[in-house]
């Protein structure tokens, strides 16, 4: 399970970068909806997002999911290629399958690394 | 005989790993007084005897095989049905399966389900089609959950032609009750018989908006009436709306098909491929539309692909789309499909191929047309419109046409549909359907009675 140290985490597994302001799902979302086929985007560039608000859909094979802004702030970009390449939130979950990009987070509410992966390590499913 | 297969050691064991002492004790949660309720049923039948009952009630039925000439339409149509096509229905293996969610044990029914869907994708000219819907009018319920979770909601109004069959959009004012939408275009104070004949689709252009999610026409309308429909569908893409046409399968032999004039969702009512009129139904509802909605569209969708041996196989695919999945954010609640009706057509199109359905087609439209223009030069009646049709026309009458219909019965004949139920201001208005099972002597006998009543 990857957890990559520099970002922060939400209960409803989102990554947040505060370098960034990049947002996406983590692995353990991933690997936890298998095989990815459909995502939409729901929130446009220019938007303000406040946390916890549903910014994505997603589908696989065997279920459907939300994905939700981890913190508020002005969208200023969207991933274009998810839409023709919805696997990539699968293969590369932290790079290439990053979904929605935000300034103006405030991360402080997030969970850090160790927090997300005692979290995980906690949850029953 | 005992239905149940259970023997009582079976029952007494099955009890024992429950812990439960019997099989009364199961019940115990519903209240006393209403366990046993009085059903006041009459004496059990023996089969025998019930046979004989049912047959009674079974011989006041008229059916359009053998005792009635039918020229009925008005949404449902008396075709030939190919004997092969109850062959094959009533296969154990289609008759009694149920949904193939099972893979491994089901590749008959997910065969013969992408077959049907590769049909109707090829018949309607659009990329994709659904396992089915119910009949038409769910169909075009289904175009507007479809264009309303599109447009996430965004986009509220839905424009209607009034010319769409009224049962349809009874059942889509049903759908929409509790959805934020408006139906426009269909407001009856506007459909009298000199509006009606200058209603085309282009009159429904200055209704679209950018508020509009979706634009809905039928073709042939409810009155028999084709029409090209490029203009519309242009003026209302060019606003962002969608359009969904619904079109009698038959006509998609011989015409241009909406996917050709660039609908984003075709439906309509399957029942004429191969399905009995039952008075009423089962029937099929078939649903087109463009890969790129796929997403959003509901039913069920069998794809294509290859198992762990490389070897072709079907699946159900795209079901995180569905309701038992996606629950409340679904497009809609339906995730079944009309399986066996779906079957029938499949069948009943394999057997004609594309050279018999255009030549069905075309019996229909010549029939038909021969019979307007004998039915125009009887006294006291008229076509009611100008436009093209395809094998279904409007008929002015010189009286109700319940009289002329009563009349008709006594001479055999079914008797069209009266548009004066449904459209207040064409009273002695009747919609006369004709198809490849009329033959001409029939039509003759029709027009000679037709006469004989105008003068009574």
């Amino acid at each position: 399970m990857k957890i990559p140290s520099g970002f922060k985490y939400s209960k409803t597994d989102e990554w947040f970068d505060p370098a960034t302001g990049k947002m996406g799902l983590t692995d353990y979302a991933q690997s936890q909806l298998s095989d990815i086929v459909f995502v939409e985007i729901l929130v446009n560039v220019g938007e303000a997002v406040g946390a916890d608000q549903q910014v994505a859909s997603v589908e696989s094979v065997k279920a459907a999911a939300e994905s939700y802004a981890p913190v508020s702030g002005k969208v200023v970009a969207v991933n274009e290629e998810l839409a023709g390449n919805p696997e990539v939130l699968n293969s590369d979950p932290y790079g290439k399958g990053w979904m929605v990009q935000v300034e103006g987070g405030d991360a402080s509410g997030l969970m850090d690394a160790a927090a997300y992966t005692k979290y995980c390590e906690e949850r029953v499913h | 005989m005992t239905y149940i297969p259970h023997s009582p050691q079976e029952r007494d064991a099955m009890l024992a790993v429950i812990g439960v002492k019997s099989l009364e004790d199961l019940f115990k949660d519903v209240p006393a007084r209403h366990r046993f309720p009085n059903l006041n049923l009459p004496p059990a039948l023996t089969e025998m005897e019930a046979a004989a009952d049912l047959g009674e009630l079974a011989l006041g039925n008229e059916n359009v095989r053998t005792d009635l000439v039918s020229f009925l339409g008005a949404g449902a149509y008396n075709h030939y049905i190919p004997a092969a096509v109850d062959h094959i229905l009533r296969r154990g293996e289609f008759y009694t399966a149920y949904t193939p969610y099972q893979p491994e044990i089901s590749q008959g029914t997910l065969q013969a389900i992408f077959e049907y869907q590769s049909l109707i994708a090829a018949l309607t000219g659009m990329e994709v089609s659904n396992a089915s819907h119910y009949d038409g009018a769910t169909a075009v319920a289904e175009a507007v959950n479809m264009a309303y979770a599109q447009f996430r909601g965004n986009r509220t109004k839905v424009v209607l032609s009034p010319s769409i069959n009224p049962q349809y959009r009874a059942v889509l004012r049903t759908y929409v009750q509790d959805m934020n939408l408006l139906l426009i275009g269909d407001d009856p104070k506007v459909v009298n018989s000199d509006q009606l004949s200058v209603i085309s689709p282009e009159g429904l252009i200055p209704l679209i908006d950018a508020g509009t999610a979706l634009v809905i026409v039928q073709s042939p309308d409810f009155f028999g009436r084709i029409f090209d429909l490029g203009a519309l569908i242009e003026a209302a893409h060019a606003r962002g709306a969608l359009v969904c046409v619904a079109a009698n399968p038959i006509t998609l032999g011989l015409l241009k098909t909406p996917g050709e004039m660039g609908a984003d969702i075709v439906v309509g009512e399957g029942q004429p491929l191969g399905i009995p009129l039952s008075y009423g139904g089962p029937y099929l509802g078939f649903f087109a539309t463009r890969k790129q909605y796929i997403h959003k569209m509901a039913g069920r969708l069998v794809g294509e692909t290859v198992d762990s041996r490389g070897q072709r196989a079907f699946v159900l695919t795209l079901t995180a789309r569905e309701q038992h999945i996606k629950r409340e954010r679904a497009t809609s609640n339906i995730c079944t499909n009309q399986g066996l009706m779906a079957l029938a057509a499949a069948v009943y199109l394999s057997l004609l191929g594309r050279a018999g359905l255009r030549q069905v087609a075309e019996l229909c439209y010549h029939k038909a047309h021969y019979t307007a223009e004998k039915i125009s030069k009887v006294k006291g009646y008229s076509l009611c419109f100008d436009a093209p049709f395809f094998h279904e026309f409007a008929v002015c009458c010189p009286r109700p046409v319940a009289e002329i219909n009563a009349h008709l019965l006594e001479h055999g004949f079914l008797g069209g549909y009266d548009l004066g139920q449904d459209y207040p201001e064409l009273e002695n208005h009747m919609l006369i359907a004709v198809t490849e099972m009329n033959t001409k002597d029939e039509i003759d006998a029709l027009v000679d009675v037709l006469a004989e009543v105008s003068h009574a």
